[in-house]
């Protein structure tokens, strides 16, 4: 490797005065405080998020997320590629639960063109997406356990992750980036037996679900480590954006699954209730989370029960333009909420497109959070505010 | 426009589409931004029962800002970001062979400029996004940017979500947010110069090297569609 062209020098004080830049409230003052750069390379960081935290002793002064190592520019994309070339970039957003970054601009282009898809496709629709939650928040509690030292649950969770990839696997063909939501329906349908497998993969996850409940959960030593840390008021977390299990941690009972579902999911049809958590600390967050995945699990398990029959695929034209308008669709993602406001001119390529990530906002409330904290509480915050980098720098 | 509709059924019936679909609750909302801020309101559009676009005027961005976060509850901040309205002087780019035979490869004189919902004046505008979790309704504001000053105030003492999404919105169309309170690169390297986002920015990558997969694709038997004519010489 080549030797670095900057010295040791210039990069320390280039990072020190990147920190000592950040304007962040601070509550109290030190003559010298001492600069900590966590990552971009950081097994806190699921990927390349840089933290700059200025510390007096052990406690924090400032924190200054740097995202943008990952940034590829998906909305300047979005402008050169047809309407179904986007969901290939797209799955690239939040890339553990894929299948649910489609979605919402299949429905927003949807809601332009006012074509629906057929039942059986939002049936299938909603399964996938809840699958990809699963598969998704599976991860994020093994690897909560992991970042707070209990190495354990982070194997249990990667095992039982494979089991909802498979089903996804098995429909899509990608473990990972489907690519299967079409605008007006689905590329294809469920393959023969799969509901039962399914539903024995559901089964799975109420014990994996149980499984880390006592493992993790319910766990002193993490409860010590979670609870009352990175305490998020709910008006501030609303004001910084935050969504998903992240404000529902705050005792914010708002769920768009349950609200406003955008038509094309079929959350209705289902029983099933939306956990929030009064104390807005680390540990509710990561209670809620818990929860949720067990709810997700009810939802696919019912309306495995009860997918219509008929075609996955409405009738679009081949060459899919769609028409003048504008429109904005949020989802519940597995991460909060996520959103694309898609500006159309009657082309086969979007005119702007902006994606709303859920991550973004989630992320920016940390130098918020952590002023005052100390050092391995910045980790459990990051850890329990669950992001993606793909997320912030879509 | 919820109900369902199925291959069959290709156009909703005439009375269906005779009378124009009315939205009280937003109208009502029109007449308390009304109320407010006055003449600040520019423009506003409905689409009934699903959303609302109101336009203002830069001077009102953050009076309207507080309005809506403390009178009518719109506590949760969704996002906020630029559109820069002109047509792309470079079409789809390379990437479609299409646009190279039409337009050829040198930049194009654009299209006339047309903006979207609630209206515009100017190439650039602001759009925001803020939602009420109490009543479960939203509403996107725009705001004009006069060419020769883009500049608009920053909501961040109301939003304090708004911080991140200024500093993109700064580096990616060159605005200028007033009394932000850290207007540094988000993403873009310090010395980075251009604004990306700008439509007459243009995708680099594939002016260094065009897109190969168009000779890919194979044209399907017995298709006479244009694609597979196109392939080849890219």
């Amino acid at each position: 490797m080549a030797a670095p062209t900057v010295p040791e020098s210039k990069q320390l004080q280039y990072i020190s005065q990147q920190a000592a830049d950040s304007r962040v409230n601070v509550e109290f003052e030190t003559e010298d405080g001492m600069t900590l750069n966590i990552g971009p390379q950081h097994p806190a960081t699921h990927g390349t998020l840089r933290i700059i935290t200025r510390l007096d002793g052990e406690q924090v002064i400032s924190c200054e997320p740097v995202p943008g190592y990952m940034h590829r520019g998906y909305e300047k994309l979005t402008e050169v590629r047809t309407y179904p070339q986007v969901t290939t970039l797209i799955n690239r957003i939040d890339w553990l639960g894929s299948f649910a970054n489609e979605v919402p601009f299949i429905l927003a282009a949807e809601k332009l063109m006012e074509i629906e898809a057929p039942p059986r496709a939002r049936y299938i629709r909603t399964i996938l997406f809840e699958l990809s939650r699963m598969a998704n928040i599976v991860l994020f509690l093994g690897d909560l356990g992991a970042q707070l030292g209990g190495v354990t649950a982070v194997f249990y969770a990667f095992r039982d992750r494979e089991f909802v990839l498979n089903q996804i696997e098995a429909v899509t063909g990608g473990r990972f980036h489907p690519n299967f939501d079409r605008i007006g329906g689905l590329k294809d349908d469920l393959p023969k037996g799969w509901i039962a497998e399914t539903k024995k993969c559901m089964t799975r996850v109420h014990d994996f679900c149980d499984e880390l409940e006592d493992l993790l959960i319910g766990n002193e030593i993490f409860q010590a480590r979670t609870r009352g840390i990175g305490v998020i008021p709910a008006n501030v977390g609303l004001s910084y954006g935050l969504s998903g299990a992240n404000i529902r941690g705050s005792g914010v009972d708002w769920d768009i699954r349950r609200d406003h579902c955008p038509p094309g999911l079929v959350y209705d049809k289902a029983d099933w209730k939306v956990c929030t958590h009064p104390d807005g600390d680390s540990f509710s967050r990561s209670w809620v989370r818990l929860q949720e995945v067990r709810e997700s699990a009810k939802i696919v398990d019912q309306l495995l029960d009860s997918v219509p029959s008929g075609p996955v695929m409405a009738k679009v034209p081949r060459i899919i333009k769609v028409p003048e308008g504008e429109a904005y669709v949020a989802t519940e993602n597995p991460l909060g909420q996520m959103g694309y406001y898609v500006i159309s001119k009657g082309d086969l390529v979007p005119f702007r497109v902006k994606i709303r990530s859920a991550s973004f906002n989630n992320v920016s409330i940390v130098p918020w959070v952590t002023r005052g904290v100390f050092v391995p509480d910045v980790i459990t915050i990051l850890a329990s505010l669950y992001f993606i980098l793909g997320d912030i720098d879509r | 426009m919820n109900q369902l509709s199925s291959a069959d059924t290709e156009a909703p019936p005439a009375d269906q589409q005779a009378e124009a679909p009315r939205d009280e609750r937003r109208e009502a909302l029109i007449s308390l931004f009304s109320a407010e801020i006055g003449d600040a309101v520019v423009g506003t559009h409905i689409r009934a029962g699903d959303d609302l676009w109101i336009r203002i005027t830069r001077e009102a961005w953050l009076e309207t800002a507080r309005f809506a976060q403390q009178r009518l509850r719109m506590d949760f901040f969704d996002f906020l970001s630029g559109i820069d309205w002109r047509p792309s002087p470079y079409g789809r780019d390379m990437d479609s062979q299409e646009d190279i035979v039409v337009h050829g490869t040198e930049p194009k004189e654009p299209p006339a400029m047309a903006t979207g919902y609630a209206g515009g004046d100017t190439r650039f505008q602001v759009f925001a996004r803020v939602f009420s979790t109490a009543s479960h309704e939203g509403v996107t504001l725009k705001a004009d940017l006069p060419d020769d000053d883009l500049s608009i105030d920053s909501w961040v003492p109301v939003y304090a979500g708004a911080n991140w999404h200024e500093r993109e919105c700064h580096e990616m169309y060159g605005f200028t947010f007033n009394g932000h309170p850290y207007p540094v690169n988000l993403y873009l390297p310090g010395d980075f110069e251009g604004f990306p986002l700008r439509k007459d920015f243009p995708l680099l990558a594939r002016r260094v090297k065009p897109w190969p997969g168009i000779v890919d694709v194979e044209p399907m038997p017995g298709s006479d569609d244009d694609e597979g004519a196109e392939g080849g010489d890219s």
